[in-house]
């Protein structure tokens, strides 16, 4: 058989890039403690400019390809994170986006609805923090005298994942990813040292079953009456939150974390992503959320009252798609012609 | 003109038969609709209407039975739930909720059934293209 070797080298070369970014990302690939001693092991990082003093000048010197595997996290906003990813998959064999801003947007992918005219009204001059009477807004380029200027990315209107942008080879995703989907790196890195058969391309990291299915808590009846508030609510520790009436994106959402927010009584956010099958998180949770709630009594109850029931959901984009705007079919708010 | 393009989901029982009537009884309205015709409304999920507006739909009509006859039971009343959530998703993206219209039709309302479309259509008219053709991350930056 042919081999599926894609690197003859005894060490492989690993970069970590970064478009928008909490750095959540980065600290969780340092929150693999010993585990990181055993990647340095089997990778050279020659790009991580978070956690050690690289240059793009760096990343710009290696040949196309050079880089076995790439970790891609954060959104794509500017000019600069876009000429990043770019530069980044010219310059590797697998390139993984890592983290829901890479894979779906994530939360900086909530940018989408609004515009960078918004954005700086507010941060520039509406805020009410903000003294700005001379009304000073950044420019891109700043002329310092007749021959020199400096400028700055320009920011996008709107969010993009890394997909939009170039070919992604696998997505690790969560906010950040799961401890154990990352520890999943080292087999993978040993895989492409040994010349194993490779995941298909396109694989999403995580469970093939959406988080319900690894929820401990106890279902009995998917039938709600009214959404309650978490933070107020009394909240019986055993049974689905779902059932008690708090929104948890359980149902429409990738399983992986081993349920790590619910393990601690919040809800699910919906961070791992749209589950196996379904293609737009928000509308699949629309759907789910109007099956179970306001069932029981339905046909006595009036047009109002089905209103003011769904009212208890608030904010639904921002809620049923906090992580994966961009990434949606509809991703993001229509824009007015200025 | 602007000749709006509407996707219409209706029930096999109730709206698609009185759309039927409609026809039968020679009761005209706009050829701007396109039916599509499903078992239940409650089969009609969030993600086929959201399907209809990033395909270039000007309107999407959504026909079941009357509270009380859904041949599922309840599958209109969780219809009527799912609209609703969907009217203020889409209007949070920028989107007329008056774009999504959720009737109730009988088999025997051929006649109303042929003022809905014709009023919605003209509603639509007015509410002009659908603006998600010049939005979205394709044309978005
Ligand atoms: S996925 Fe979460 S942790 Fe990672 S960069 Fe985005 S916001 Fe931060
Ligand atoms: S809805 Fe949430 S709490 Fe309920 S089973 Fe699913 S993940 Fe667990
Ligand atoms: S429970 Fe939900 S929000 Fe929390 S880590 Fe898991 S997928 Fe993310
Ligand atoms: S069969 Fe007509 S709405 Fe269910």
């Amino acid at each position: 058989m042919e081999s599926k070797k894609i690197t003859d080298k005894k060490k492989l070369k690993l970069a970590i890039g970064l478009g928008s970014t909490c750095s959540g990302c980065d600290i969780a690939i340092l929150d693999l403690g010993v585990k990181l001693l055993e990647l340095i092991g089997l990778a050279d990082i020659v790009f991580w400019p978070t956690v050690f003093d690289f240059k793009y000048s760096d990343l710009k010197e290696l040949g196309d390809k050079e880089i076995d595997i790439t970790l891609h996290h954060g959104t794509i906003r500017t000019t600069e994170h876009e000429e990043i990813a770019r530069i980044l998959r010219k310059k590797s064999k697998v390139l993984i986006a890592f983290g829901s801003c890479s894979c779906f947007g994530g939360i900086p992918g909530l940018c989408n609805l609004t515009d960078k005219k918004q954005i700086f009204d507010a941060v520039y001059g509406e805020n009410l923090s903000v003294a700005n009477k001379e009304n000073i807004f950044p420019e891109e380029k700043l002329l310092i005298n007749k021959n020199k200027s400096i400028t700055l990315p320009h920011l996008f209107d709107t969010g993009k994942t890394l997909k939009q942008l170039v070919e992604v080879d696998y997505f690790i995703p969560g906010c950040p990813p799961p401890m154990q989907l990352i520890e999943g790196l080292i087999p993978l890195m040993k895989d492409v040292l040994g010349g194993a058969q490779l995941p298909e391309k396109g694989t999403v990291f995580g469970s093939k079953k959406t988080l319900c299915d690894e929820c401990t808590l106890k279902k009995e009846n998917k039938m709600i009456s009214k959404i309650v508030n978490p933070v107020t609510a009394i909240v019986d520790p055993e049974r689905c939150l779902l059932e008690q009436g708090i929104l948890c994106m359980g149902p429409v959402t990738r399983g992986g974390c081993e349920a790590r927010c619910i393990n601690v009584l919040m809800p699910c956010r919906g961070c791992m992503g749209p589950g196996p099958e379904t293609e737009d998180q928000g509308v699949k949770m629309i759907s789910a959320i109007a099956s179970i709630l306001g069932v029981k009594d339905e046909e006595n109850l009036t047009d109002q009252q089905i209103e003011d029931l769904l009212s208890g959901i608030k904010d639904i984009v921002g809620t049923f798609y906090r992580f994966t705007l961009p990434d949606a079919l509809l991703n993001r708010k229509v824009k007015e012609r200025r | 003109m602007f000749e709006p393009k509407i996707i219409g989901f209706c029930c096999n029982w109730c709206a698609y038969a009185g759309a039927d009537l409609a026809g039968i009884n020679r009761n005209q309205y706009p050829p701007n609709i396109r039916m599509i015709r499903v078992m239940c409304s409650g089969t009609i999920e969030p993600l086929y209407v959201v399907k209809a507006f990033k395909e270039g739909a000007d309107g999407v009509f959504i026909g079941g039975c009357h509270p009380g006859d859904c041949h599922y039971q309840s599958g209109n009343y969780k219809t009527q739930r799912r609209i609703v959530l969907l009217k203020r998703a889409i209007s949070e993206i920028g989107l007329d909720p008056r774009r999504i219209r959720l009737e109730w039709v009988s088999a025997a309302e051929g006649q109303r059934f042929a003022r809905i479309i014709t009023e919605f259509t003209e509603e639509i008219r007015k509410l002009g293209p659908n603006p998600l053709k010049l939005s979205g991350v394709e044309n978005g930056i």
